[in-house]
């Protein structure tokens, strides 16, 4: 086991700013652009339930 | 000639993207914890760089797809000059978002590994400046195709830049070699072979495939977006979404 104990993980050795600093902002890019695309397609089938109630009246 | 074409059509791609992208996305995640795991819990210290190497984890994979995307988003803009099938110009659409992401990620987490290992967020070198520029080059793909209306023009004027862009991730690829520069070498080259641990290597090459699936996952999601947004009018869209 290279940790110690779990202090020792997050401390990364004196590097813990940096590592998690770097995986902080990927796992939060990653989670934006997952939402993001979620409601670009709610919006998209939102838009065309709109545009065919349109047509149907 | 091919069957293949079959599946530029819209609204046959449509359903197929929907049943494919679900896979990938589980993919991506089980090798993503695979990847976390070898990398924080199996890959041992590095003898010059301690504990601040694990960065490596998610800086390669991210600079990785960052030239990846480019180069299908260039790809899929030669197919749409080509073969003038709709579908191709939605694929660069989709793909676009991802890899800027992944350029934004290569180099954050690069300057928060540069920080420690070189004193310094940020230097105006070669490999980091066409990193940058690709960054850009992103950021103008997205702004010019959302700023034409029409969007058979967006696709036109867009997959334009993605080809002559393309220039650019060459020069990415081989700057650490073609200049002096504060970036190491490559770590991994298909000639020579690797110069790390295997265990490092393993960590990196899963989250690589990690990447590889999200992505791809990604780009099928967003595409049933895009699709869907062009095909409003038609009556497939309307039946396939009611």
């Amino acid at each position: 086991m290279i940790w110690a104990s779990w202090g020792d993980f997050w401390a990364m050795g004196g590097y813990g700013l940096y590592v998690w600093g770097s995986y902080a902002v990927v796992a939060l890019g990653l989670l934006a652009e997952v939402i993001g695309a979620r409601q670009r397609q709610r919006k998209a089938i939102a838009q065309i339930q709109e545009h065919k109630e349109d047509t149907d009246l | 000639m091919l069957n293949i074409f079959q599946w530029a059509a819209p609204h046959t791609f449509y359903p197929l993207a929907g049943k494919l992208w679900r896979p990938f996305a589980v993919l991506a995640a089980v090798l993503a914890v695979a990847a976390l795991y070898l990398g924080f819990f199996v890959a041992p210290t590095d003898f010059q760089q301690g504990e601040g190497y694990r960065i490596i984890f998610v800086h390669v994979p991210a600079s990785w797809m960052s030239m990846v995307i480019y180069l299908a988003m260039a790809f899929w803009a030669f197919l749409g000059f080509t073969f003038n099938t709709r579908l191709s110009g939605m694929m660069t659409q989709a793909l676009a978002p991802t890899g800027a992401l992944f350029t934004f990620l290569s180099l954050w987490t690069g300057a928060l590994w540069g920080k420690p290992m070189w004193g310094t967020w940020w230097v105006w070198d070669a490999r980091l400046t066409s990193e940058l520029i690709l960054f850009f080059l992103y950021m103008g793909y997205i702004a010019l195709t959302s700023a034409i209306d029409d969007p058979r023009r967006a696709d036109k004027a867009g997959g334009l830049l993605a080809l002559v862009g393309a220039v650019n991730v060459p020069i990415i690829y081989f700057s650490v070699t073609w200049w002096n520069t504060l970036h190491q070498g490559a770590s991994v080259s298909v000639t020579k072979g690797s110069s790390m641990a295997h265990t490092m290597l393993w960590a990196m090459l899963l989250m690589a495939l990690a990447c590889w699936a999200y992505t791809i996952a990604m780009a099928l999601y967003r595409v049933r977006s895009i699709i869907l947004e062009r095909e409003r009018h038609t009556r497939w869209a309307q039946e396939v979404t009611a």
